[in-house]
């Protein structure tokens, strides 16, 4: 039984289904609707290149042949009976439960976010609405103070807010109206990213591009009416304009199951194996999980490879496999028709080079050739990552060949 | 890295002032630790939190963010903002001897 048909959910369902015939498993996946959204494409959505009903498919489409699909709210999962409690009294029971429900956004749980000036002046890309309704604001901002804000972490695709920064500096500038604009990154973090090589590399960019890093600020309030974020030890920035991420949670049903989550609603897991800590017959997959990788749509999909073959392990009593690596990667698109590839697991952090080999797309420097690629993607999920086909020379390890550890280049393609 | 001597015992501090090695903490360090982070009187609430600290690290091998001290330790994100100005997360964790908490990504 899989909890949640995002992207997670949907593959690892279809790779499931390829290694057991319909007498040998029953494949059940609950979700709590029938619309499955292309959550990259949210990102441009507020400079007005897409809309978002573009960017939804149906749920049951992208499952095999002989997937059993189930619409419903999860009330609970009792681990010790092997049964979920879904609304209206209904019960499932499993063998196998592999928790792929995500993470939800919690705004209601910074003081003032979702009061004055919510969706008027105080945005999220993060949500379809929020993101349609940043690019009307986008549209008719004249000038003036917009800030990037990130709560805290983990957040989803950690680089999105950065990739907002350097669009909305472009799109300013397309405008004729960039010189008007006071454009500043408010983050947690000590730098514009977390691992040291690319927050270096990252951090150059935001310079060069006139846009302002605010650091280590931990937002504790958001004043809409006022235009200002106040932080926890008392600095404030003011908006005109703001775009924030909001905090992250786990599903809320992981927190009414006894034993199931962290105190964030996330799901402990065995950070190779992808076996929870709640129980031997439990998995977790994707941003629903507690590692410490990035929660983002390449991470679900190198890890759906070993899940699966850790489910069959389980079934067939044989031992698991230690086989996630924490590999990533992310394209950061940097505007002006440019993108950057960053790649890299647990242990090695993103380093320049090239990806998958020596020939293959330039890791850590602009290319109009990432940039095609980030665009093509949204194709690819569709059509190879949720049916859990294989892509050509793009394995879930995270490869060695064709990265460097010398210092980072300017160069550009 | 660099060797400090604190409560005349030498311990391994990393560039930002974490300890390398937790287990060459102990509680006797905690006045002078505090005193290093411009905390002159180490109170009952501020014991609260560093222990909170050193066991949520011995139990999962990373110190608690912000939000989740806020969240469990019992002591309110303000509150703990009162008591570790400089921020709570890495001046509790640098006082309880522990690394500087992951900041998942």
């Amino acid at each position: 039984m899989i909890l949640g048909g995002g992207t997670g959910g949907t593959l690892v369902a279809n790779r499931l289904r390829r290694m057991y015939t319909r007498h040998q498993a029953e494949i059940v996946v609950v979700d709590q609707n029938d619309r499955h959204l292309y959550q990259p494409g949210l990102l441009f959505v507020p400079f007005g290149r897409t809309g978002t009903e573009g960017l939804v498919r149906l749920r049951p489409s992208q499952f095999h042949w002989g997937i059993r699909f189930v619409e419903t709210v999860v009330d609970n999962v009792s681990i010790a009976e092997g049964r979920v409690h879904l609304a209206k009294g209904m019960v499932l029971d499993y063998d196998v439960l592999v928790v792929a429900s995500g993470a939800v956004l919690v705004p209601e749980e910074t003081e003032g976010l979702t009061g004055a000036g919510w969706m008027e002046k105080v945005f999220t890309f993060y949500s379809p609405e929020g993101a349609a309704g940043l690019a009307r604001a986008m549209s008719s901002f004249e000038g003036g103070r917009l800030v990037v804000n990130v709560v805290d972490m983990p957040i989803k695709c950690p680089v999105a807010p950065l990739e907002f920064c350097f669009l909305a500096d472009w799109h300013l500038r397309r405008r004729g109206i960039r010189r008007r604009v006071e454009l500043t990154y408010v983050t947690p973090l000590d730098g514009a990213f977390t691992k040291p090589v690319a927050s270096e590399r990252l951090g150059g960019l935001l310079k060069k591009k006139g846009i302002e890093l605010v650091t280590e600020f931990n937002t504790g309030e958001v004043d809409g009416a006022g235009g200002r974020l106040i932080g926890y030890d008392g600095r404030e920035v003011g908006f005109d304009l703001a775009v924030v991420v909001p905090l992250h949670g786990g599903a809320p049903y992981v927190g009414r199951s006894p034993g199931l989550g962290d105190e964030l609603n996330f799901v402990p897991t065995d950070a190779h194996t992808l076996q929870s800590k709640a129980a031997p017959n439990v998995f977790a997959i994707g941003d629903a999980t507690d590692l410490p990788a990035s929660k983002a749509g390449s991470v679900a999909h190198f890890e759906g490879e070993v899940l699966a073959r850790n489910v069959r392990h389980f079934l067939s009593t044989e031992p698991l496999e230690p086989g996630f690596d924490g590999h990533t990667n992310c394209f950061i698109e940097t505007g002006f028709h440019r993108a950057l590839l960053i790649d890299f697991n647990y242990d090695t952090e993103p380093l320049p080079g090239r990806y998958p080999g020596s020939v293959g797309l330039p890791l850590l420097r602009e290319s109009r050739l990432n940039h095609l690629a980030k665009l093509g993607f949204q194709s690819l999920y569709w059509h190879a990552l949720l049916p859990a086909r294989p892509v050509p020379g793009i394995g879930s390890t995270m490869p060695v060949s064709g990265k460097t550890r010398a210092a980072v280049g300017g160069g550009k393609d | 890295m660099t060797t400090t001597t604190i409560a005349n015992t030498d311990v391994e501090l990393n560039d930002e002032g974490f300890f390398v090695d937790p287990s060459q903490w102990s509680e006797d360090m905690v006045p002078e630790l505090a005193r290093l982070e411009g905390i002159e009187e180490v109170t009952d609430q501020h014991w609260q939190v560093i222990r909170f600290m050193r066991a949520e690290y011995q139990a999962k091998g990373t110190g608690p963010t912000v939000r989740v001290l806020g969240k469990t330790s019992g002591v309110s994100i303000k509150e703990l903002y009162q008591l570790f100005p400089k921020g709570p997360a890495k001046e509790a964790a640098k006082i309880a001897g522990i690394p500087k908490p992951r900041g998942c990504i």
